[in-house]
């Protein structure tokens, strides 16, 4: 005879929420009700729940929440970022948080270089005037910037701005980074990284600024006016952390006024941007919509190990990626 | 007291066709540079003069009607690698050098080649415009892209093109597979972690991204047609970087269009520009650049500086360092 899965709120399918083929690997494991069919009857439904599967910020983790579920024992975050949970109020409560870090690594580095090389090649701009009605020669001033042999500078040596390397040396980039602690001997001649303790310095010698720092009060807004003046103006800024690491409105003159050539931002604050702000007007800025880890195949092996981070909480064995303060 | 300069014929500077300013003034450090236009202006005065002809993405078209103006031609000195529009023959048979830019373009379209796969494969494009689209309110969870990362990775056509692409690749942990005319030393294998493929439908069978580097010649003109296109996975992404006509355009057009591939990234097309009407521009599986593949600064400028070698060492009566030599 089955024993009877244990109970798991998420989200929901479709919509803002997960893809349908995953939700099977969830099913596995837990019995599932989504937070829509919760609020219809929080008092019989919430007693029950003992874990919080969080996709995309949702549900929020709020005490709003929380305190409705008293059986809680984890909060399981899709994605490594944890910026928007309150891990020592959620942990005060008793409730583990995990998080799903390295099976992120390889979609989001691979997205940063997509984005580092399309805006440097003019891809976007490339392809609108190829497809132009009224394009009727090809255009011989449409130039870009050198990849190969550039400098590339990475804030953030955690797993994906290690991989972000090693992809930046294939093109012979020249790579200094910048990190809270030096990486091992080994990992920087792996990738022939030069560690720059002065961040400052990392930004006045690089051709191409990639942001991949965690955020947390240390990094937010760690990229303000001072740093982009630091920059040169041929630079182009590169984000795939989270958009508070970057002071916005800087950001936004810094690059009206050509104190740096051009940004490529997969995260921007809020998501998606007000649709009047003049980030989404300016020719030299590339977005897309926090797509760093949107492939099937990513998105399976974060749903696996979310699910599985749960299991081990809820069954009291050893928890593969719990976030401890 | 300042020798006159050879004199050399450009298609124009500026313009939109045009070289840039910059990479004109690299031409007039050794040369006296006259325009197309002007030298039709009057092809008896000038024609004689000409002895080097400067060929920058393709133009002037070099024509038997052009070489007839210019008697004292000593070579056509071409930007870029491919001369695929050059007679060559015909323009040998005039006593005349062809002479094009081996090596410094490599790298610049090697990333282009890089920048297309990525693009496409994480749909950066549709990504872009979702986010600036003054419709949008949510960040959209149905645009899901194809993983880089460990993907089958097939180059057809290993030059030092190709070979640099594979380097790129490997960065990404790609699993490489090759075809060429001739299998690559063991050594060069090794460096980019590529395995020879014997057999053209076997890479087209196996890769998840199948990339076109060769040069166009008879033989690989149409190489990827209806029969090669139903191969490949249907899953699989076309990158070219060659020549449009490497490539059956309408069998690529039924391909994309009936699902037997799921996209294609274009910097060559045939011809180029494309019709406006063209199938190929409406199909949202396609990306396509006008042939940028060398459009940085630095790669264009490289490339000039050795045009104008290689024409001064033919006006100079010594050997042309590029001197295209035909089997």
């Amino acid at each position: 005879m089955a024993e009877e899965k244990p109970w798991a709120l998420f989200s929901e399918v479709g919509g803002e929420g997960y893809l349908e083929g995953v939700i099977g690997i969830m099913k596995q494991h837990f019995q599932l009700i989504c937070h829509k069919d919760f609020l219809k009857n929080p008092l019989v439904y919430g007693p029950k729940i003992q874990a919080l599967f969080v996709w995309n910020c949702y549900p929020a983790a709020e005490p709003s929440l929380l305190t409705s579920l008293p059986s809680l024992k984890v909060v399981a975050n899709g994605g490594v970022g944890i910026d928007h949970l309150d891990v020592s109020y959620i942990n005060s409560l008793g409730v583990k948080v995990t998080n799903t870090p390295g099976v992120v690594s390889a979609a989001t580095a691979d997205m940063a270089m997509g984005l580092l090389l399309a805006s440097a090649r003019k891809i976007v701009e490339g392809h609108l005037i190829s497809v132009d009605p009224k394009t009727t020669y090809l255009p011989s001033s449409l130039m870009g910037v050198e990849v190969s042999g550039s400098t590339l500078g990475i804030i953030g040596m955690g797993n994906i701005g290690y991989k972000i390397a090693q992809r930046g040396k294939g093109f012979d980039m020249r790579i200094l980074y910048h990190n809270r602690t030096r990486r091992c001997l080994e990992d920087e001649e792996a990738v022939g990284a030069i560690y720059c303790r002065n961040m400052d310095d990392l930004l006045k010698e690089s051709d191409f600024v990639v942001l991949a720092v965690n955020l947390s009060p240390e990094t937010k807004h760690l990229i303000g006016h001072r740093e982009l003046a630091l920059m040169k103006d041929t630079a182009t800024l590169v984000n795939i952390s989270r958009g508070l690491v970057v002071d916005q409105e800087a950001l936004l003159k810094a690059l009206q006024s050509g104190v740096i050539q051009a940004a490529a931002l997969d995260v921007t604050y809020p998501e998606p941007l007000p649709r009047d702000h003049p980030l989404l007007s300016l020719p030299n800025v590339l977005l897309t919509p926090h797509a760093g880890t949107n492939t099937n195949t990513t998105v399976r092996k974060m749903v696996q190990l979310m699910v599985e981070n749960a299991v081990a909480v809820v069954k009291g064995s050893q928890v593969p990626n719990e976030v401890k303060l | 007291m300042e020798e006159e300069k050879p004199w050399v014929l450009i298609s124009e500077v500026g313009g939109d066709h045009g070289y840039l300013a910059e990479l004109a003034d690299i031409v007039k450090q050794h040369f006296h540079i006259i325009c197309y236009k002007e030298l039709l202006e009057n092809p008896e005065l000038y024609g004689p003069k000409v002895q080097a002809l400067l060929n920058w993405k393709f133009c002037p078209v070099v024509e038997p009607e052009l070489l007839r103006l210019l008697p004292s031609l000593k070579v056509v000195a071409s930007g870029g690698v491919g001369v695929d529009h050059l007679d060559v023959p015909f323009i040998n048979s005039l006593g005349v050098k062809v002479a094009n830019t081996p090596g410094v373009v490599s790298d610049s379209t090697a990333d282009l080649a890089m920048a297309l796969l990525l693009a496409s494969a994480r749909r950066i494009l549709e990504g872009h415009q979702v986010a600036i689209d003054p419709k949008t309110v949510l960040i959209p969870q149905r645009l899901m892209g194809v993983e880089v990362t460990n993907a089958s990775l097939g180059i057809i056509g290993m030059g030092e093109i190709g070979h640099k692409i594979a380097q790129r690749a490997k960065g990404f942990d790609m699993k490489i597979v090759y075809h060429n005319r001739r299998r690559r030393s063991a050594e060069d294998e090794r460096a980019v972690g590529a395995k020879f493929c014997e057999s053209l439908d076997e890479l087209l069978g196996r890769s998840d991204f199948v990339m076109v580097a060769v040069k166009l010649t008879a033989e690989t003109r149409g190489l990827i047609g209806h029969r090669e296109l139903s191969i490949m996975k249907p899953t699989a992404t076309l990158v070219n970087i060659s020549r449009g006509q490497v490539v059956d355009q309408n069998a690529l057009v039924d391909a994309l269009q009936s699902g037997r591939i799921r996209a294609a990234a274009l910097d060559v097309t045939h011809p180029e520009p494309l019709p406006r009407d063209h199938p190929l521009l409406g199909l949202p599986s396609v990306l396509i650049t006008p042939h940028i593949g060398i459009n940085t600064f630095t790669t264009a400028r490289r490339m000039v500086e050795r045009m104008v070698r290689n024409a001064r060492a033919a006006v100079e009566g010594s050997p042309v360092p590029d001197e295209v030599k035909l089997q």
